[in-house]
């Protein structure tokens, strides 16, 4: 299984935000991480992989074109996670994720509902309400949901963001390890570069609507490129355990 | 065994089962209070009717007196019945539009379908047209039908223009009421006397608008409408988790918004055509369904239709009770009561609202 993105353009009236983006085929079992300052169009070209917003180019999941699959086979194959979960929902945890299930038994739905919880370790919020958890708990609750539709590709938006730091390790640390045993391909919006760094297998680094650059961490992440791209004097380095660092010194004027 | 005893997903079972039975038994007791609060509605009464002989007359009519029938046949069960619907039809469609707008402020009163309703109404009523088969009553609820869905395919078209978010349609929403009641000012200010005070009551909104077609009709259109909300319940109940989200869980949204505007304007149309503006149970009756069955809208509409219900049956009792002799029209009833009641429960919900 791979998703081909080719030549996706997306505009806002006469305002184009993605131009004829191109990315080799990205394979299963990878987590692609989409990278850029603001504006760039990472999140744009997420929600155009998933029919969130009117493209042009081709989409080619398995070689099959996505914009012709019908709506909820689309929605099937490929699960979009927004930044968060809306704050005051009067909702249990569980019936939240068999809601997002939608077809099936109350049994079956139960079951699949209670075996997402679980793959993520968080079976023990299953009698909670929405209401009472906390931002990083509704952050892996959501990915729950998402996990339990048991799609080929999980598109997610900003998934660590507003997150405190022992959850934002979690959440991705359970995004890789479900896309490494289910293998599932993952496309992340991220922020923090060096979140990036350190979970996706590719970086896509995305500037005014075009990609500036893609391949590994290790290749993509180098000063020059980071002063292009963020305009910032950084430094790359290996830590003590081996992995890679953006250490940023100052913006440059 | 208890809960403790079982394995994970063997609890999380129980527990579930034991969350929809909870709320099974809450939309349960919500029905039974509303009989109860029927029964006493049609048992009160300047007559002074008693209960068992209201009882009596509903199941052998042929005992009654001429003037009881007129009593229990064209007054206290048509009251107590619209009541029941208008409840149910305002609630529901309130409801509705607070999942589909993901707005807690919504509801047909604060969007202008009451507002433009009224609007239609006091033209026909200043203005009556010279119909012979359509007299001046049957023009009013015509034209009060008429305006309150106009209202609402202008939210429809406001929706559907691009850019347009949820947001600006409940503002547009909220410009409309203001429009509404203004033109309406004017018309009372230019009416005669006798015009005007027609043009107020109605707007006082009162179930002695009731009658046995208007119930028949009201019943129909809310027979109608339940079983497609109560379809939509569960992509609902997704929609309330955020639009992008439900959309990616293989919602179509734009299709689910149009339905439920399609059956919110008959809903609301129809009950505010036929009994006038009742201002809160389309905001409150949701709000307080949610507090006791939570945001599930396969209980929560039902919840929502029998809470407004019970509100309106409940204020149609202390209609008759607050000024011995004189049936304070409703809308009035409902509004004093509503208001401490949403007050109330903004101040202990918070932000949660």
């Amino acid at each position: 299984m791979s998703l081909v993105i080719d030549k996706v353009s997306v505009a806002y009236g006469a305002r184009q935000i993605l131009h004829e983006v191109s990315l080799p085929a990205l394979p299963e079992g990878s987590l692609v991480a989409l990278v850029g300052p603001n504006g760039a169009g990472k999140s744009t070209l997420l929600r155009a992989l998933a029919g969130l917003e009117r493209m042009r180019g081709g989409l080619r999941l398995d070689g099959q074109d996505v914009n012709r699959l019908a709506f909820a086979e689309r929605a099937r194959r490929l699960a979009y996670m927004p930044q968060q979960l809306p704050p005051g929902i009067a909702l249990g945890v569980l019936e939240s994720i068999m809601a997002a299930l939608r077809v099936g038994t109350a049994d079956d739905l139960l079951g699949q509902a209670f075996a997402a919880l679980r793959q993520l370790g968080i079976e023990h919020l299953a009698q909670r309400s929405l209401d009472s958890l906390s931002g990083g708990q509704r952050q892996l609750v959501a990915l729950a949901q998402l996990l339990a539709r048991n799609p080929q590709v999980l598109l997610l938006d900003e998934p660590t963001s507003a997150l405190d730091l022992h959850y934002q390790l979690r959440v991705m640390d359970a995004v890789r390890e479900r896309v490494q045993v289910h293998r599932l391909l993952a496309v992340a919006v991220l922020h923090d570069i060096n979140l990036a760094a350190s979970h996706a297998d590719w970086l896509v680094v995305l500037r005014e609507g075009r990609v500036v650059a893609s391949g590994t961490p290790q290749d993509v992440l180098v000063p020059d490129l980071l002063a292009q791209v963020y305009g910032v004097q950084a430094r790359v380095e290996r830590c003590s355990l081996g992995r890679l660092q953006v250490l940023v010194d100052h913006a440059l004027a | 065994m208890t809960a403790q005893a079982l394995p994970g997903v063997q609890q999380a079972a129980w527990h579930y089962r034991r969350l929809l039975w909870r709320r099974t038994g809450l939309v349960a007791g919500l029905a039974v209070l509303l009989l109860v609060s029927v029964l006493s509605d049609l048992a009160s009464g300047a007559s002074g009717m008693s209960l068992g002989r209201l009882v009596q007359g509903l199941f052998d009519p042929a005992t009654l007196s001429a003037t009881e029938r007129v009593i229990i046949w064209n007054v206290r069960l048509p009251y107590a019945l619209m009541a029941v619907l208008v409840g149910t039809a305002l609630s529901l469609a309130g409801a509705e539009m607070q999942a589909i707008l993901d707005n807690p402020l919504a509801s047909p009163f604060t969007l202008g379908v009451s507002s433009s309703a009224a609007l239609g109404a006091s033209l026909a009523i200043a203005y009556p047209l010279t119909i012979a088969w359509m007299t001046a009553g049957v023009q009013v609820t015509v034209m009060a039908f008429v305006f309150a869905c106009l209202s609402v395919v202008l939210l429809q078209a406001m929706s559907r223009l691009r850019g347009a978010g949820v947001e600006s349609l409940v503002l547009f929403g909220i410009a409309l009421v203001f429009s509404c009641n203004a033109l309406v000012s004017l018309l009372q200010l230019l009416a005669t006397e006798d015009v005007l005070q027609q043009l107020v009551f109605w707007t006082m909104g009162s179930l002695a608008r009731a009658d046995w077609n208007k119930l028949g009709i009201l019943a129909l259109v809310v027979a109608l409408v339940l079983p497609f909300s109560l379809r939509a319940a569960p992509a609902m109940t997704l929609l309330r988790m955020g639009e992008d989200r439900a959309r990616s869980f293989g919602v179509d949204t734009r299709r689910l918004r149009f339905a439920s505007l399609l059956r919110i304007s008959l809903l609301s149309a129809t009950a505010v055509a036929f009994v006038g503006t009742i201002g809160f149970v389309g905001l409150v009756g949701p709000h307080i369904a949610r507090l006791l069955v939570g945001e599930d809208q396969r209980f929560l509409l039902p919840a929502s239709a029998l809470v407004g219900a019970l509100m309106l049956s409940l204020s149609s009792i202390a209609s008759k009770l607050i000024m011995p002799g004189v049936i304070v029209p409703v809308g009035i009833v409902t509004a004093l009561v509503g208001v401490p009641i949403f007050v109330t429960l903004v101040f202990r919900r918070g932000r949660k609202l």
